[in-house]
């Protein structure tokens, strides 16, 4: 299956049954495959008129208790932000599906990772954190889709996926997650159903006008933000155990670095590599626990060097933390950056 | 003695915020009263916008989300998708209806979705301290328009209700003057006949109300209303712009 197909078919099945979203390359897959999917299963597809408008479907769809997902890419994001802001101020679960191009501006619609800062730094106005899954292959695509659903309804936080064009557009066979039953989801307390006189009326709101009451709002957010860190790290080891330098990589670059590290290996290179699956809570931890015994960090993204400020921090200083990168839209060969390894390792370690 | 007026059932039991002689207040009176006298108040989903309304939910007494500034049509959508059988309306200013949210307001309406809108139109920006609206008269000053404005530098005022009234999916447009009792009877009827669009699945219902903005106009609430009757009446005329009946698609 397609990566895109792959993350539609794993929302649909976690319970997606409100999906909106506008055309832009490289994930017009998605609402294509919504388009036909969601009727099938009784759900709502809407191409909404914008970016803007389609968050806000969204914001609707799950403020009435809905499970409701939008996808696009990178300019798309941009006028999302202003809604992914309202979620985590309303405190809604959402899915957002961000299958990155090169930018900025319009960039080109190959794949890059050029989105990390604004994907992991909330994007939008305000004090907010936004959990985001950075799949590895086409299986995390669906696997990671169908959790996000799930820990989005947990902490009622909007959840994000970032992916790239790469990711997107690979076909790997997936086995599927199996479909939900949307009847047994928990009823959700928070939502607008219209009240039926049975309750008092219901406000999803971000507006707080008393001071100390929006400083308790965010105070609140902030607790569920130190419990999501806590609780929802996700990351992947690769030959780490004896590795005296270490590869950070997510996403299209981390494949490329497993083949690069499979050649270096084979020279006698001692080169791991860990892998944030969770981009946001970024695995610190387990990067600071590396740090004890490896000695240098190589970070490898797909832009001109974002993350490699959280590695730094999760290092702090214990290691050294170097770069590579390529910010074009086009991506090395595993055989590349097998090159880049050995010459930094060569360096830092020995000769070969 | 004979009771003639008490508090509307889907009104809280809450002081308004609202200055006096605004048209919030009686826009909030009169839907909360169509609530109440259709049966519809239980079923209500509101969309609170940003503006002089934005607190709309402090007053009504039903079921509320607060949009972002100009999305109420985009946000009513998705709520109306999840819950066909609520009866879901936006709550809107012209700015935010007629500037920020002009995208929105006319994709619904193109979609016929079958949402109401109820679009208070003082001519201006309350909340923010009376900078030029998109429904700004000629001539007429605000903050953003100190010289009163001018077409060929401000740009026309624009009938935002007149445009949508076009649209195919709208199926109820309409216009009032919040001015005298008269009047401000006819608002509550075609706001009561937008609803019962919404009710009958006719798509898209919006209804104008040109109302006073007294604190912003610097005038007093009566020279306010005589401002509506010899101005805004004139750019914005009162009556049914288009009724539309069932759409094409449910005929079949
Ligand atoms: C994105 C964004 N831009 C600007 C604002 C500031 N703002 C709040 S209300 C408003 C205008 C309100 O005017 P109108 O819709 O006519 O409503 P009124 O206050 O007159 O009832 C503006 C510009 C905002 N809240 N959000
Ligand atoms: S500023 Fe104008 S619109 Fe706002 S409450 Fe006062 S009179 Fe009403």
């Amino acid at each position: 299956m397609r990566g895109n197909n792959a993350m539609a078919e794993a929302a649909v099945r976690a319970g997606c049954r409100y999906y909106f979203g506008y055309p832009i390359t490289p994930q017009n897959d998605v609402p294509e495959y919504m388009a036909e999917r969601m009727p099938e299963v009784g759900g709502t597809f809407i191409q909404g008129e914008s970016e803007i408008a389609s968050i806000y479907m969204v914001l609707g769809a799950s403020a009435a208790g809905g499970r409701a997902m939008t996808s696009s890419s990178s300019p798309g994001i941009s006028l999302k932000q202003e809604g992914l802001s309202f979620l985590a101020g309303h405190e809604l679960p959402a899915v957002i599906a961000n299958v990155v191009r090169g930018g900025p501006g319009l960039g080109n619609i190959a794949g890059s990772q050029s989105d990390y800062f604004q994907c992991t730094r909330g994007g939008g106005h305000g004090d907010y954190r936004m959990i985001v899954l950075a799949p590895g292959n086409v299986q995390e695509m669906a696997d990671l889709t169908y959790l996000s659903f799930d820990l989005a309804d947990k902490y009622r936080t909007p959840v994000m996926i970032m992916a790239d064009g790469m990711m997107g557009n690979t076909m790997e066979p997936v086995t599927l997650p199996p479909m939900i039953k949307v009847e047994d989801l928990p009823e959700k307390d928070y939502a607008v159903t219209g009240r039926l006189g049975k309750r008092k009326s219901r406000v999803r709101l971000s507006l707080i006008l008393e001071p100390k009451d929006l400083e308790e709002h965010n105070w609140k957010l902030q607790r569920k933000y130190s419990l999501i860190s806590a609780n929802e790290v996700r990351w992947e080891g690769f030959e780490l155990e004896d590795a005296e330098m270490v590869i950070v990589a997510f996403g299209t670059a981390a494949r490329i670095a497993k083949g690069a590290i499979r050649r270096v290996r084979k020279e006698g290179l001692k080169v791991g590599l860990l892998r944030p699956i969770t981009l946001w809570p970024f695995p610190s931890a387990a990067i600071a626990e590396a740090a004890k015994t490896a000695k240098d960090f190589l970070v490898f993204e797909l832009n001109a060097g974002q993350m490699i400020e959280d590695v730094r921090l999760a290092v702090e200083g214990k290691a050294s933390v170097h770069f590579y990168g390529r910010p074009g839209g086009t991506s090395p060969t595993p055989r590349d950056l097998a090159k880049v390894i050995t010459n930094r390792y060569c360096q830092h370690f020995r000769p070969i | 003695m004979q009771k003639v007026y008490s508090r509307p059932k889907y009104l809280k039991d809450a002081a308004f915020h609202y200055c006096p002689g605004c048209g919030h207040s009686i826009v909030h009176r009169l839907v909360a009263e169509v609530f109440e006298e259709m049966g519809i108040g239980e079923r209500a989903i509101g969309v609170a916008p940003a503006g002089c309304a934005v607190l709309a939910y402090n007053y009504f007494d039903c079921d509320f989300v607060e949009g972002a500034h100009g999305r109420g049509a985009a946000i009513a959508t998705g709520i109306k998708r999840r819950w066909p059988d609520a009866v879901v309306f936006s709550y809107q200013g012209d700015g935010d209806l007629a500037a920020i949210g002009t995208a929105e307001t006319i994709h619904a309406a193109a979609r016929g979705e079958n949402i109401t809108i109820i679009f208070v139109n003082n001519g201006i920006y309350g909340m923010t301290g009376g900078q030029m609206a998109p429904t700004t008269l000629r001539g007429m000053k605000a903050t953003t328009a100190p010289f009163g404005r001018e077409p060929r530098r401000e740009g026309y005022n624009l009938d935002i209700t007149h445009l949508v009234a076009e649209i195919e999916g709208t199926a109820f447009a309409a216009r009032a003057l919040i001015t005298t009792p008269k009047e401000i009877k006819k608002a509550k009827k075609l706001i009561a006949s937008a609803f019962e669009c919404q009710l009958q699945g006719r798509g898209f219902s919006i209804v104008e109300l040109v109302s006073a903005c007294p604190t912003n106009w610097k005038l007093s609430p009566l020279a306010s209303i005589k401002f509506i009757e010899e101005n805004m009446a004139k750019a914005y005329p009162p009556g049914v712009l288009v009724e539309r009946r069932l759409p094409e698609a449910a005929k079949e």
